[in-house]
């Protein structure tokens, strides 16, 4: 059977020629379960090819720019000189987390700082989790996700090497968020980099991660991150994203989240960077009374292509679930929002609450925002509302009237839009760090009208 | 301080202020009242600045500079004060600190140095009293949430702080309770001065019995027909608009 894709295409040879290599070097590695897992997924990736804009799931989201460019794989750990004062600026405080740094998709012993832990926790490198056996991971590794639902799933996967693994055992509160500080410094060729992340919170603990992606130079780079978590019953998790990538670069993230009874995640995930950028975040609310909370801000500027689609899928009864997703666009940016909300037969008295909200700046900016419910229950609670408008001119003109300039008031009215978000983060540190970059960005922005 | 000569405004191309002559000096209280539809709230929207008017012919001359030329910023930091008759409701940003922003841009354009917070902070609570302003709304949004007469006792508030030569008030009686209305009205009292100037814009001759007007004026169809002293206001209150629509234009045409 033939099946229209970009099967034979020459960005589909170009990454199964390079898993060829990147097996290779994989060595005595190779013979590991991950091993297994890469393989079947290239097998996927190759049946699958790259989606196009035919693609229903795809269809405001151009990837050929992705597909067009051969990013090579990077394979290898190098830190290319990288020092602790190179990330300095995106980093939290040394106190007030554990950092786990990555460069180029590959873990810095150096770079790293791991506080003390409770007993049972880990914190570390999901490849060496991977060379130990470690049971939990071959237990949940690419259990959460599917490599057959999506190109870059399958992709990712067949490249899986490196990336955080976590593991939270059951009754235990992470006093420290943990901050993942994945940076790309700069190859010379245009490289491709695959972080994984597995975090699995047992019964009754709670931690909060927050995921950072950088860069120290603007150039061309094609991140591919994908993240599992999985939280046991009664388990809290907060899941904070930072994308910062260089506004050359292309960022597709797959988040896959399963939640047991009671199980309270939250996501804040912001996207400030990259010239081409997809997020898909998938919840499973899998056991009764789990609850979920996705927010987002998405700030596009210059040509930025900035897109996120959502799911959440209400498997069982009696879970609330809150998205609020807001996006300030300008110059000749464009943001997708795709929330789909699906709720099977059985998840009676389900109460989801979805809500995308954009700031138009400029004439030539545009976003396609769109809910998508599927409804299988009839005991249920579903609202969803989109807006996207301008600035208040109303609002403008009582700040002035009290005699706020013109610049500053509008300012002022787009940090309040942005903050409604940013304020819903409860890692104060990050909080404050983003404030500073929302003031700054609207600093820049009004220097460079 | 405010001349008003021969004011024609319009908005989407229908002509609302049709000739208005007005003089107010250092001291003076001067109310405007007038049938729904007069043009009162046009007259204050167009003296605070509002861009969906358009001024088509005469001048407004303020402390000898032309009003009109001006931005609505401009005009707030030499002087001039609106209370909105529907304040703005600004999730997300808090009363204080637009509050702030706006002060020291006022100061700044006067000379003088910007306060920092504690000095801010310290003048809030002071002027909160005065308006008997529940502090608890002060950290909050913009209006966000405010009952009517809160939000039009944060527009006096406001006043208190920016401490304006000019203060139009646009309705702000309207909505208020007596209570409400007798704190907004003492509040507005003890802010007067000899070197200020208050604007009533009423269609009630209620309020006047709390800030007595030096001027009153009515406004019939953009034009002021009849103006006189406080009694003129409780005539109109006893025998309403229609005996003064009769009248022709007293001033000005």
């Amino acid at each position: 059977m033939v099946k229209k894709t970009q099967n034979d295409s020459p960005a589909t040879a170009w990454y199964v020629a390079s898993f060829e290599s990147f097996a290779k070097s994989l060595n005595g590695e190779s013979a590991s379960f991950a091993h297994d897992l890469r393989k079947s997924a290239i097998a996927e990736f190759e049946k699958l090819g790259f989606p196009t804009t035919r693609d229903e799931e795809w269809k405001y989201t151009d990837v050929s720019p992705i597909a067009k460019l051969k990013f090579t794989p990077v394979v290898s750990h190098k830190v290319n000189g990288v020092t602790a004062k190179d990330i300095e600026p995106f980093t939290l405080d040394n106190l007030s987390c554990h950092r786990v740094v990555f460069v180029n998709g590959h873990f810095s012993k150096e770079l790293s700082q791991i506080g003390s832990l409770p007993a049972g926790v880990r914190i570390c490198s999901l490849a060496e989790a991977v060379r130990n056996n470690d049971e939990q991971v071959k237990k949940h590794l690419a259990r959460h996700v599917e490599a057959g639902a999506n190109a870059f799933i399958a992709l990712g996967t067949a490249f899986l090497y490196d990336g955080l693994y976590m593991a939270v055992p059951k009754n235990i509160v992470l006093d420290l968020p943990v901050h993942l500080v994945f940076l790309s410094s700069g190859l010379e060729t245009e490289f491709a980099v695959f972080p994984r992340n597995l975090i699995v919170v047992d019964d009754n603990s709670q931690c909060a991660i927050i995921e950072s992606h950088v860069s120290l130079k603007n150039n061309v780079y094609f991140t591919n991150a994908i993240a599992e978590v999985v939280l046991g019953s009664n388990a809290i998790v907060e899941y904070d994203k930072l994308q910062l990538e260089s506004e050359r670069a292309f960022h597709i993230s797959n988040l896959s989240v399963s939640q047991d009874r009671s199980s309270s995640f939250t996501s804040n995930a912001i996207s400030l960077g990259g010239s081409l950028v997809r997020n898909n975040v998938l919840v499973v609310l899998g056991g009764e009374g789990a609850e979920a909370t996705l927010n987002g801000l998405y700030l596009g500027t210059g040509k930025q292509h900035i897109d996120n689609h959502t799911t959440i899928d209400h498997a069982r009864p009696h879970c609330p679930s809150h998205e609020l997703y807001k996006g300030i666009l300008s110059g000749k940016s464009k943001g997708v929002f795709n929330g789909k909300i699906k709720v099977r037969q059985e998840a009676q008295k389900t109460d989801a609450k979805q809500t995308n909200k954009n700031l138009i700046l400029s004439d030539e900016a545009s976003v396609d925002t769109k809910p998508q419910l599927e409804i299988f229950a009839n005991d249920v609670k579903c609202t969803h509302g989109a807006t996207i408008g301008q600035l208040d001119e109303e609002a403008i003109f009582y700040l002035r009237s009290r005699g706020v300039g013109i610049e500053n008031a509008r300012d002022m009215l787009i940090y309040a839009f942005a903050s409604d978000v940013i304020d819903r983060i409860k890692v104060e540190p990050l909080r404050e760090l983003l404030h500073e970059m929302i003031h700054d960005r609207l600093e820049k922005g009004r220097q460079g009208s | 301080m405010l001349q008003i000569i021969n004011l024609h405004a319009s908005v989407n191309d229908r002509e609302i202020l049709r000739g208005i002559n007005l003089t107010i000096n250092k001291g003076e209280v001067h109310a405007i009242m007038g049938p729904n539809g007069s043009g009162k709230s046009t007259l204050a929207q167009v003296l605070a600045g509002r861009e969906s008017y358009t001024v088509t012919d005469g001048q407004v001359m303020y402390n000898g500079k032309d009003l009109l030329d001006m931005d609505p910023e401009e005009r707030a930091r030499e002087g001039v004060f609106m209370a909105f008759q529907y304040p703005v409701e600004i999730p997300g940003i808090t009363n204080t600190y637009f509050l702030k922003a706006g002060l020291n841009a006022i100061r700044k354009h006067r000379g003088l140095e910007e306060l920092d917070a504690i000095e801010f902070l310290k003048l809030v609570k002071d002027r909160a009293k005065i308006v008997e302003m529940d502090e608890t709304l002060l950290s909050r949004p913009v209006n966000h949430g405010f009952s009517g007469g809160e939000k039009k006792r944060n527009e006096i508030f406001q006043m208190s702080i920016l401490e304006p030569s000019l203060a139009i008030l646009d309705e702000t009686d309207s909505g208020l309770d007596i209570d409400a209305l007798r704190t907004v009205s003492n509040g507005i009292n003890k802010l007067r001065n000899n070197e200020n100037a208050v604007l009533l814009v009423t269609h009630y001759q209620r309020l006047l019995n709390y800030i007595v007007p030096d001027f009153v004026h009515v406004l019939v169809d953009g034009r002021i027909v009849k103006s006189g002293a406080k009694e003129l206001a409780l005539q109109l209150e006893e025998q309403g608009y229609d005996w003064v629509r009769d009248e022709q234009p007293a001033v000005g045409a």
